[in-house]
């Protein structure tokens, strides 16, 4: 249909491209430009801002951040807790979806109750941090995990909708075979939502490894800092010398320490610090999302897109 | 004869169902219920120092702490803010990521388009931390390309402090926020295009509607349902600020338009450790999110009659 097209149909497919390459270029280059400043010297960026590309290359800011134990201890905390928490509150919220979503289940009406009022109903911040100390979770590695090991009522709905699509025949041969509900789960269910069990895991993981709340509000050591929690603090005591104020973020012994070394070291300094080390923080979950990507509307939409 | 045989309903089975069911349940019994007695502390005079216990045996003093909220010179301001931010964010992000996922489904490359898809998803998998690490360094008035490009373009004449002035603080909470979620958003109402009746295009084609009426009258309709239920989720949503975003943005020069319910809440209670008028704050907010919630949805089912229940 070559030249079947009219011109103002060519001119809506130039400029639409024109705007997707638009939204793509908006989108990349805030990391391209904390790359290339990250990986110049801070000495030379002192003369004015560098766009495209290191004008002074150097690697001594990440190496400075991939060697400096309390980032390394942090990357640590956030690391390992996102792999206990996505590996535990993904089997137990998918679970308790299973089981609900088993017409022969008893007292169904109760769990309905107790999952919907869940999503509506919290005591808030100030309730929750006195939990925390009551349990005695308050600064305690604990925290980052216990909490957090059942992914919300929400995730349920979602794979309630992809369970319900599984052919009951299954199920019900499985029964007869003297298949136990732990062994359908686990042999049957499991295996076949391999694709919304591999989007909710990513979106868990991605939740937890940037979330800097928890530390933030339940934590106090330094040791216990998270990656996350590190880096905001990085920003903003860079940020408050900008703005000659004092803020907290200063008087962080972790960040001071950083700062400190690399005082009077030409190639590094705060600013480039803070890129690479916001760089390096990023590409466990760049590398982790395009993966999933193509489970993400067939596993989480299924049930609302028709086919 | 023995009873007809149905098919899970032996006690073995439900055993298995309830210990599937359990962990679960316990964790939001401690973690989402338990603390909803804690609400009490809205209702009373309270000493950080008395501990748990102190939710007991603290006096009641009724009503007073909502009135100190209520005097507080903070409140009406951070009100505001939360408002304005969630309003004019939503006000210009539901249309704009709308256009941009019917622009999108206009690529006919499929390459091309899951390109575009898979790069525009990366802010959402960023943190606020970085992502809002990036935007301050971007925007910073000395080294950053945003002044720089502007100063040099001849646009302004000196750069602008766009984190270290109240004028332009919601510009970015709004602009940042936009930017963030603009191709993930996008997921939904693609997905929705999706699902809408191919014969439907064909029968508008063939009574001679072009490109942009069948976007009018077959794609916009497809997709409402799906609109409708963003909508109720905005405006139920009105009262919370993304505190992870708002809270990195946010420094002692732009506090005037940046402080916001949540980090007043944070402030308030955990710096200030005035626990029970933290919670008073908390507890306002969680019953007029509700009544937003309610009402959205009584309002998208009279509309509509598509509705989250």
């Amino acid at each position: 249909m070559v030249g079947g097209r009219s011109w103002r149909e060519r001119l809506f497919a130039v400029s639409n491209v024109g705007i997707m390459l638009i939204a793509m270029l908006l989108t990349l280059y805030p990391f391209w430009f904390s790359i290339a400043n990250s990986l110049n010297t801070g000495d030379d960026l002192r003369f004015g801002p560098i766009f495209l590309w290191p004008r002074d290359f150097t690697w001594a800011s990440w190496e400075t951040v991939l060697l400096d134990p309390s980032i390394l201890h942090a990357a640590w905390i956030s690391g390992s807790r996102t792999v206990i928490v996505t590996a535990v509150s993904i089997t137990y919220t998918a679970m308790f979806a299973y089981a609900f979503s088993r017409p022969y289940l008893k007292g169904k009406w109760f769990y309905a109750a107790v999952g919907f009022t869940s999503m509506y109903f919290s005591g808030g911040l100030i309730p929750s941090f006195m939990l925390m100390n009551w349990l005695g979770l308050y600064d305690q590695y604990w925290v980052y995990i216990l909490p957090f090991l059942f992914s919300g009522f929400w995730n349920v709905i979602i794979f309630n909708a992809n369970f319900k699509a599984i052919s009951s025949a299954l199920f019900e041969s499985a029964k007869i075979d003297g298949a136990n509900e732990f062994t359908i789960f686990f042999r049957i269910v499991f295996p076949l939502s391999k694709p919304v069990l591999a989007a909710l895991s990513v979106f868990v993981a991605v939740g937890v490894w940037n979330d800097y709340g928890v530390t933030l509000y339940f934590t106090q050591s330094t040791d216990l800092q998270t990656l996350q929690y590190l880096i905001l603090r990085l920003v903003q005591s860079s940020d408050a010398v900008e703005h000659m104020a004092n803020l907290v973020g200063g008087n962080n012994p972790n960040v001071a320490s950083l700062y400190s070394k690399v005082q009077g070291q030409g190639a590094v300094n705060a600013r480039t610090l803070q890129l690479a080390s916001m760089v390096i923080a990023s590409i466990p979950m760049i590398i982790l999302y395009p993966f999933a990507q193509r489970f993400f509307v067939k596993g989480v939409l299924l049930g609302s897109v028709k086919e | 004869m023995a009873k007809p045989y149905k098919l899970g309903h032996d006690f073995r089975t439900q055993l298995e169902l309830k210990i599937m069911l359990w962990p679960a349940i316990m964790i939001i019994f401690i973690f989402n219920f338990v603390p909803l007695y804690g609400l009490l502390l809205a209702f009373k005079h309270y000493d950080p120092l008395t501990g748990v216990k102190g939710i007991f045996t603290s006096p009641w003093n009724h009503f007073e702490n909502f009135r100190l909220v209520f005097d507080n010179f903070q409140f009406w301001p951070m009100v505001r803010n939360t408002l304005g931010i969630n309003l004019l964010g939503n006000l210009i992000g539901i249309p704009v990521t709308m256009t941009f996922a019917l622009l999108l489904n206009e690529i006919k490359h499929a390459r091309f388009k899951s390109w575009v898809q898979t790069v525009t998803y990366l802010p959402h998998f960023l943190s606020w931390v970085i992502f809002g690490g990036l935007f301050i360094n971007l925007l910073n008035p000395d080294s950053g390309i945003v002044n720089y490009v502007l100063l040099h373009l001849g646009l302004i004449d000196e750069p602008i402090q766009f984190l270290g002035d109240p004028k332009h603080f919601w510009g970015v909470a709004i602009g940042t926020g936009l930017l963030k979620d603009l191709g993930w958003g996008a997921i939904l109402y693609l997905a929705a295009i999706a699902g809408i009746d191919q014969s439907l295009y064909e029968a508008a084609a063939i009574d001679g509607a072009g490109r942009f009426k069948r976007i009018v009258h077959v794609t916009i309709p497809g997709i409402l349902p799906t609109l409708m239920i963003l909508i109720i989720f905005a405006v139920s949503g009105m009262l919370n600020n993304n505190f992870d975003q708002i809270y990195v943005l946010q420094n002692p020069v732009n506090l005037p338009t940046s402080e916001v319910i949540d980090t007043f809440i944070y402030r308030v209670g955990l710096q200030q450790f005035q626990f029970d008028t933290a919670t008073a704050i908390g507890l306002l907010k969680s019953v007029f999110a509700l009544i937003l919630l309610v009402g959205a949805t009584t309002l998208s089912k009279k509309l509509t009659k598509s509705g989250l229940f």
